[in-house]
């Protein structure tokens, strides 16, 4: 029982260092800079949405986030799209150089972004598709296909391959078979995949902001660019790193019964 | 080593909610096999778990000799559990999962090494002692949870839950006249708990047939065969199960649809619903006109005996067909001996008011 | 499961490896291209050979000295963070309720740093670890203990491990809860019959069954720390001086602040391979161990 007690600690203690800074941001976007700059305040003394009612009425603002969805949404159905079938042939099939194609896909999950600014940069603005969503939702393709490949892999390989060949004696095609009996079956795995797509796409910085000036800038550009801008406004800031956690908070909640699995990669 | 009793025992698994297990008294002797039978959700699991200590009883009292241990958790019990799935650390050799009880209960090492080579000995598994338990068979690894029981001494009880599920086919009946095997040769009291009528009746002395929440008959097979206590002991100890016919009865003679079948002994007046059971074992087929008429519907050849399903006054009725006897048409009628005849009211069997002269 | 031989299949992940190939060979044959050339102004190239890879290699040099000072930086912070995070990822994992509406909502609360963006990180911790406005730094000054992560090298690193540990733990714990959800009971009850207490627990059942999972963390942690860009960033932008400039921050800098092409593809490959490198051999280890103990 002490052992239990102890665990309880631990975990409220993880928790708590979890919310303070996270209350921090949340407090702050409801203060006023003078309050901010003042003194130390525990909580807003003098609450206001001010910081909230500038960035939903100012277009540089607000357009920032519908960006950022814009190529999160392009990247996570692209990720989907092409992972599906590879990682079929990967949990289903032996072929040439099987092996040698899935170690290099997760080698380039490791990367490092910083390497591939440059060169995407160029190679983006050669095909015109510089400052646009496909740009960067076509660059973080880069980390997301190996990711999804490997996630719905496991999944999959827990389908017993029994359905396939029902399926095939029943007399459906491939691409029917795939559509609307085997993809329903691996449903969870498919959701668990597009969140961590989701995730790794809306978190990413530097390939964002390498590949967009003005059209497609995403908010967490504007908030670097604003801030060296136009100085230390820092409820604004607060205000808008809030409204970046908004969205994550509603994908966790609509995955939550699956992400114990899907953060094993469906292979536990 | 002990005598385990269950008191008044009974277990809802919230206050005042329906029992998953009906109030029930029984007492298991030490070194005897025991089997727990029943359909899944029967309640075995919840009663195994009780005995083991993983479930405190929301009632009653269980006792291992007089001890009460009721409320002691699992470790200080003195019983051992094979589990449905096989369970063996999988760092470990064979011989470090067999010393593994021995070490948390501090015994010194000498004797370690010479109950583990004892039980390795018994086992058959001397030669795989020092591989890791991770990689052998289920079978293997299934006989590595056993033998972390057996090392102890002072184990009271061996409680096995489903062993065999995961075991292949053919090796099923190997592992299970091992095990046999093991409890003529110690003395220490097994209880198996299973679904399947084959394991339970060739494994134990003794047989707890359940069936939801409820003990409904306890006996030795033969007993269950011979005499089930509760239509449900009939239906699900045979194959197929026994034949039931709803009747009425006066005295001697019961009265089906129409028909009057002599009954062994004196019913005398017998109030509820009344079913006139008997096992198709002891039925047999017969030209029309011989007994009591029935329509044949198939008969199945099942190579040692021959089966006919038939329906008698619109139930369906098994009965053996007898060398010789062929059927002419759907038309025939079956022999009912008064000796094998049992008779349920409500599901219970009814007690003669005098015991029947012939029974067998 | 035996999966049969088809090499039909290569249609189905022809797809990826267009993709793929479209965004990780092109550009990385462009950097191979600078990294063997020199640029002077716009769109000049002279061939320098392997001259940009001898002087990143030696450590006597202006680009070299950088590199590997950067180097050094790097092993040390992934060294603290899987250090730190993994054992507490661990910890926390077994302390996370089993059961019940707690298990939704211990999940959401843990889950929400990963889903932040990373420069979001970044500002909450600018902020809440500044002496004056930040309650971090505030509490810690007003303790007696002098904190000021602009100013200060120590500092610097304790508020960018801190927020690595406070960003990264809950992905540990994740999937090390993931791994012991997958335990069945019966080893538990098993382990009890037998006696195992605690660390006994611990030691013989949930760690052999959490191995593969925290193979996967121990991998993910050690390349994205390896690669942090974002973070130290936004809080401390390298400094103060160059005493939290990772390769990374580095490379950015030669290459799309100063337009110095060569130094930076050179640098990248070097950082790339590196990373390959020691991924490779925690996997190859890893995997090693496993075979012998299945041998």
């Amino acid at each position: 029982m002490r052992g239990m007690t102890g665990g309880r600690w631990v975990l409220g203690l993880y928790l708590l260092f979890l919310l303070l800074p996270t209350y921090w941001l949340v407090a702050m976007s409801f203060k006023t800079n003078a309050e901010i700059t003042t003194g130390l305040t525990l909580w807003p003394h003098s609450p206001t949405l001010a910081n909230y009612k500038r960035i939903f009425t100012d277009a540089s603002w607000y357009s920032g986030y519908i960006n950022s969805l814009k190529f999160v949404t392009v990247n996570v159905l692209l990720s989907l799209g092409f992972a599906l079938p590879a990682a079929y042939a990967f949990s289903r099939y032996r072929f040439l150089g099987d092996k040698h194609l899935f170690f290099w896909l997760l080698t380039n999950r490791m990367a490092p972004p910083a390497v591939f600014a440059l060169p995407f940069f160029q190679l983006y603005s050669a095909v015109g598709l510089f400052d646009t969503p496909w740009a960067v939702a076509l660059a973080h393709c880069l980390f997301n296909v190996p990711l999804a490949v490997w996630i719905l892999e496991g999944f999959m390989s827990s389908v017993p391959k029994e359905i396939d060949e029902t399926a095939a004696l029943d007399g459906y095609s491939f691409p029917v078979f795939f559509v609307k009996i085997f993809c329903p079956l691996i449903a969870n795995g498919i959701g668990v995949t597009a969140f961590f797509c989701f995730m790794f796409s809306w978190v990413e910085l530097l390939l964002a902001r390498t590949l967009t000036t003005v059209d497609a800038k995403p908010i967490v550009a504007t908030m670097t660019r604003t801030v060296s801008a136009a100085g230390m406004d820092w409820g604004l800031l607060a205000a808008a790193g809030v409204l970046t956690i908004v969205p994550g908070a509603i994908v966790i909640w609509f995955v939550r019964n699956h992400i114990a699995r899907g953060f094993a990669l469906g292979r536990v | 080593m002990a005598r385990i009793s269950l008191e008044r025992l009974a277990h809802a698994y919230r206050p005042g909610g329906p029992y998953a297990l009906q109030p029930m008294d029984l007492v298991w002797a030490q070194g005897g096999a025991y089997a727990l039978l029943g359909p899944s959700g029967c309640g075995k699991t919840t009663l195994l778990n009780i005995i083991s200590g993983l479930i405190h009883p929301s009632e009653g009292r269980v006792r291992f000799d007089d001890r009460d241990v009721t409320t002691l958790p699992t470790e200080a019990r003195n019983i051992a559990q094979v589990f449905q799935f096989p369970v063996v650390y999988d760092t470990m050799t064979v011989r470090q999962n067999f010393a593994f009880p021995l070490k948390n209960r501090g015994v010194p090492e000498p004797e370690i090494t010479r109950r583990v080579a004892e039980i390795a000995e018994l086992l058959d598994m001397v030669a795989v002692l020092d591989r890791p338990a991770r990689n052998l068979t289920a079978d293997a690894k299934q006989k590595i949870s056993l033998g972390r029981g057996l090392v102890r001494s002072d184990v009271a009880a061996i409680l096995f839950d489903e062993p065999l599920t995961v075991i292949d086919p053919h090796l099923k009946w190997e592992l299970r006249g091992k095990l046999k095997a093991l409890h003529r040769r110690i003395d220490v009291t097994m209880i198996y708990v299973t679904h399947d009528q084959t394991e339970a009746l060739t494994f134990a002395d003794q047989v707890v047939v359940m069936n939801a929440g409820e003990v409904v008959q306890v006996g030795t097979p033969d007993e269950l065969f011979s005499r089930p206590e509760h239509v449900f002991v009939g239906h699900f100890i045979g194959s197929p199960g026994m034949n039931f016919l709803p009747c009425e009865v006066a005295g001697r003679l019961a009265w089906v649809d129409g028909h009057a079948v002599p009954l062994g002994a004196d019913y005398g007046t017998t109030a509820g619903r009344l079913e006139l059971g008997i096992r198709p074992e002891f039925a047999s087929l017969a030209r029309a006109g011989a007994g009591v008429p029935v329509s044949v519907r198939r008969i199945e050849d099942l190579g040692r005996v021959r089966l006919a399903r038939c329906m008698l006054a619109g139930n369906p009725f098994v009965a053996t067909v007898p060398d010789g006897v062929v059927p002419d048409g759907d038309a025939a009628s079956v022999l009912l001996p008064p000796a094998h005849l049992h008779l349920y009211a409500d599901s219970r069997r009814v007690v003669p008011l005098e015991p029947a002269r012939e029974a067998a | 499961m035996q999966r049969p031989r088809n090499d039909r299949a290569w249609f189905l992940v022809l797809p990826v490896v267009g993709i793929v190939a479209f965004s990780a060979l092109i550009p990385l044959m462009t950097v191979v291209n600078y990294s063997v050339q020199d640029t002077f102004g716009n769109n000049q190239f002279f061939w320098n050979g392997i001259g940009w890879y001898k002087e990143l290699l030696d450590p006597t040099t202006d680009l070299g000295g950088r590199f590997f000072d950067a180097l050094w930086r790097n092993l040390l912070f992934s060294f603290l963070a899987l250090v730190i995070e993994v054992p507490l990822g661990i910890a926390v994992a077994l302390a996370m309720p089993r059961s019940g509406w707690k298990v939704s909502a211990t999940l959401v609360l843990m889950a929400m740093p990963l889903l932040i963006p990373w420069n979001v990180v970044g500002t909450i911790w600018q902020v809440f670890a500044r002496p004056d406005i930040g309650m971090f730094g505030a509490a810690v000054n007003r303790l007696g203990v002098p904190y000021n992560y602009t100013q200060d090298p120590l500092s610097a690193w304790v508020t960018i491990v801190l927020m690595d540990v406070w960003h990264w733990t809950s992905l540990v714990a994740l999937l090390a809860y993931a791994g012991l959800r997958s335990i069945p009971d019966a080893y538990y009850q098993a382990a009890r019959i037998d006696g195992a207490k605690g660390f006994s627990i611990f030691r013989n059942i949930q760690l052999p069954k959490m191995k593969r999972v925290l193979l996967i963390a121990v991998l993910l942690r050690f390349m994205d720390s390896f690669m942090i860009y974002t973070e130290p960033f936004v809080v401390t932008g390298g400094g103060p001086g160059n005493s939290t400039t990772f390769i990374s921050i580095d490379l950015v800098k030669t290459a799309l602040g100063q337009f110095d092409l060569g130094k930076a593809a050179a640098l990248s490959i070097v950082y790339n391979l590196i990373i390959l490198a020691i991924c490779w051999v925690f996997y190859t280890v890893m995997t090693r161990a496993d075979a012998r103990e299945n041998g």
